[in-house]
């Protein structure tokens, strides 16, 4: 469980996020959810401890992420903005294998290369392995950072609009393979999400940020529904229901 | 083609790696030989050997702190184009000539020991640096851009302080400044040139044994904290160590914008060590850089010295052939 505590936020003096104290809960897809500049990233940001920590507390699992060293964090928890930018010209598969680092610190074994060598499959990237990164398509940059995020196996995954850049299919397959995650292999996921019917049909639990305060918290049927979804964006959305699970009708 | 670029990750410097550093190597131990031996003629063969091998020294000891410093400054700010030497150490070194001959007069400067004044070069050099690089920590490493700003700006400064000054002097003071502040590597002494050398290995060991983390660093702030790094420590150890070799480098041999206008050489060794040893990996890059530097240096001189008699600047030859090879390989798309 990550345990958010009374946590306040600024940036140059104004408030981003006021007091959020919430609990996003282990072994379960969270769903991030909010309008532009509700404090979803600067949230991620926080737990993922790119940004330092101004007031208030944040543990995950027992750790208390500002007493515990960054590397024990990397083995733990991967966190994967909303832009990165990387300066250096890597090939897609040099690129992957740095998911594994917090492990080796440098020296890369045979099982930190299977690993690399099963992201980049799992991510359509085996035939692109030896492209710089310069030399792909948006889509296929994110999908070789996600396999970086896969590869460095962590308990917790956090992904701020995984989606972004993705097509259909490719988004489709990744929220499946998240929800696998949880599923099989015990992990747990944090992904922020624009798209509310991937949250609706893959997450377990929602959480709904505005103005930098939670707005609501529940499983998708407690959040997605007509009135919240309608007072959380400010326009009037429809919600119908397809195969047991909310359905959103905002076009 | 995907199979050998899963190899070349799987293997830690591949075979063509080692390869191309042998190469380097043996071409360096070539031209050393030639610089040593080269003409030696019958009388007073021991006197002239020491003579060579001390200025074959201070060319391999500055080779190897400028591309190493050039390269750790790259990765720190991610940046390709940047070289240290915009950071203004040159004006500082021009500066200190300036005020001590004003201050001290002819015979005072005359006077102080070599030691003395090399050490007191350093400790003001690397404390500026500390200075500078001290606000980066106060700003949660994140402005890098600022600090190098900073660096530029107070550069111009120094510079002009150090016109205005000259301007005070009388015309024999300032023959002095002027003659202090050219490079040369004959002034490198047999006294100082082993304590240099001793701190430039001692900042490239710990720069390659930090290697792994250099790589990461490379990556940028955010992947390379969310992988573990350290980045704000890593950031002023790679600084300290660039400073350091830099004020190594300086206070050995004069300003170090000899080697062409200021940031050209440090750029095509860059671009070189990027070309020939494609790859990410500094305990790759970093050997690659200074064998490429060394080779370039050595070579320089050795044809501005021997083949055209002293009769063109050394930045001539080295903005020339480097220039010329940079563009080779620019055209043949390895360098981007
Ligand atoms: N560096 C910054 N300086 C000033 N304000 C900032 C900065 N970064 C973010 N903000 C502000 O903080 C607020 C929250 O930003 P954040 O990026 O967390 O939003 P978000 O919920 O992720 O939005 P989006 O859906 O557009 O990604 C916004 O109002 C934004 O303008
Ligand atoms: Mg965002």
């Amino acid at each position: 469980m990550i345990q958010l505590s009374g946590i306040s936020h600024r940036i140059g003096g104004a408030p981003i996020l006021n007091d959020i104290t919430a609990e996003l809960p282990r072994g379960k897809l969270t769903a991030l959810i909010g309008p532009n500049g509700a404090g979803k990233s600067t949230l991620l940001r926080l737990i993922g401890r790119l940004e330092p920590l101004q007031q208030g507390s944040i543990h995950i699992d027992e750790m208390d992420l500002t007493r515990t060293p960054s590397v024990d964090l990397a083995r733990r928890l991967a966190v994967l903005g909303q832009q990165t930018q990387i300066a250096s010209r890597l090939r897609l598969s040099d690129l992957v294998a740095f998911g594994r680092w917090p492990h080796h610190q440098g020296r890369a074994t045979a099982r930190d290369r299977k690993i690399t060598a099963e992201a980049l499959e799992t991510f359509g990237l085996g035939d692109l392995s030896h492209r710089f990164l310069d030399e792909v398509s948006g889509g296929q940059a994110q999908r070789a950072y996600l396999a970086m995020t896969f590869a460095q196996d962590t308990d917790w995954l956090l992904l701020d609009e995984p989606l972004n850049n993705l097509d259909m299919s490719h988004a489709r397959g990744l929220m499946s393979r998240l929800s696998g995650l949880v599923g099989s292999a015990g992990k747990s996921v944090v992904v922020v999400v624009h798209e509310v019917n991937y949250a609706a049909a893959w997450a377990d639990h929602i959480v709904a940020l505005k103005d930098g305060r939670i707005a609501a918290t529940g499983t998708p049927d407690e959040v997605l529904n007509a009135g919240t979804l309608s007072a959380l964006y400010d326009t009037e959305i429809e919600v119908a229901r397809h195969q047991g699970r909310p359905l959103v009708l905002h076009h | 083609m995907a199979d050998t670029a899963l190899h070349l990750t799987a293997m830690p410097a591949g075979r063509r790696k080692t390869r191309m550093l042998l190469a380097l190597s043996v071409l360096l131990a070539a031209a050393s030989a030639l610089w040593l031996f080269q003409g030696l003629g019958e009388g007073n063969r021991a006197f002239i050997l020491q003579l060579r091998a001390v200025k074959l020294g201070a060319l391999l000891v500055v080779a190897a702190a400028v591309a190493v410093s050039t390269m750790l400054f790259q990765t720190v700010a991610a940046n390709r184009v940047l070289t240290p030497s915009i950071m203004g150490f040159d004006s500082l070194y021009v500066l200190l000539q300036t005020a001590m001959v004003a201050g001290l007069g002819v015979a005072g400067f005359a006077a102080i020991p070599q030691l003395t004044k090399f050490l007191a070069e350093l400790v003001l050099m690397c404390g500026l640096a500390v200075l500078l690089f001290g606000t980066l920590l106060g700003r949660g490493t994140r402005d890098i851009g600022r600090t190098i700003l900073t660096g530029v700006i107070l550069g111009i400064m120094f510079r002009s302080a150090a016109g205005l000054l000259a301007r005070l002097i009388d015309p024999n003071e300032y023959a002095v400044v002027q003659a202090a502040s050219t490079v040369s590597f004959t002034r490198a002494d047999p006294v100082l040139l082993p304590i240099g050398a001793g701190l430039t290995a001692a900042a490239i060991g710990v720069a390659l044994w930090l290697a792994p983390r250099l790589d990461v660093l490379a990556l940028g702030r955010d992947t390379a904290v969310s992988l573990g790094l350290r980045h704000g420590r890593m950031v002023v150890v790679t600084l300290a160590l660039v400073a350091l070799l830099v004020s190594v480098a300086t206070a050995l041999v004069g300003p170090l914008s000899v080697f062409g206008s200021p940031a050209f050489f440090g750029l095509v060794i860059a671009g070189l060590a990027h070309a020939l040893a494609r790859s990410h990996r500094h305990d790759v890059l970093l050997p690659a850089a200074v064998l490429i530097a060394a080779n370039i240096l050595v070579i320089g001189q050795m044809v501005f010295e021997r083949l055209l008699g002293q009769q063109a600047a050394l930045s001539v030859v080295i903005e020339f052939a480097g220039g010329l090879f940079f563009l080779y390989l620019l055209l043949k798309g390895r360098i981007r």
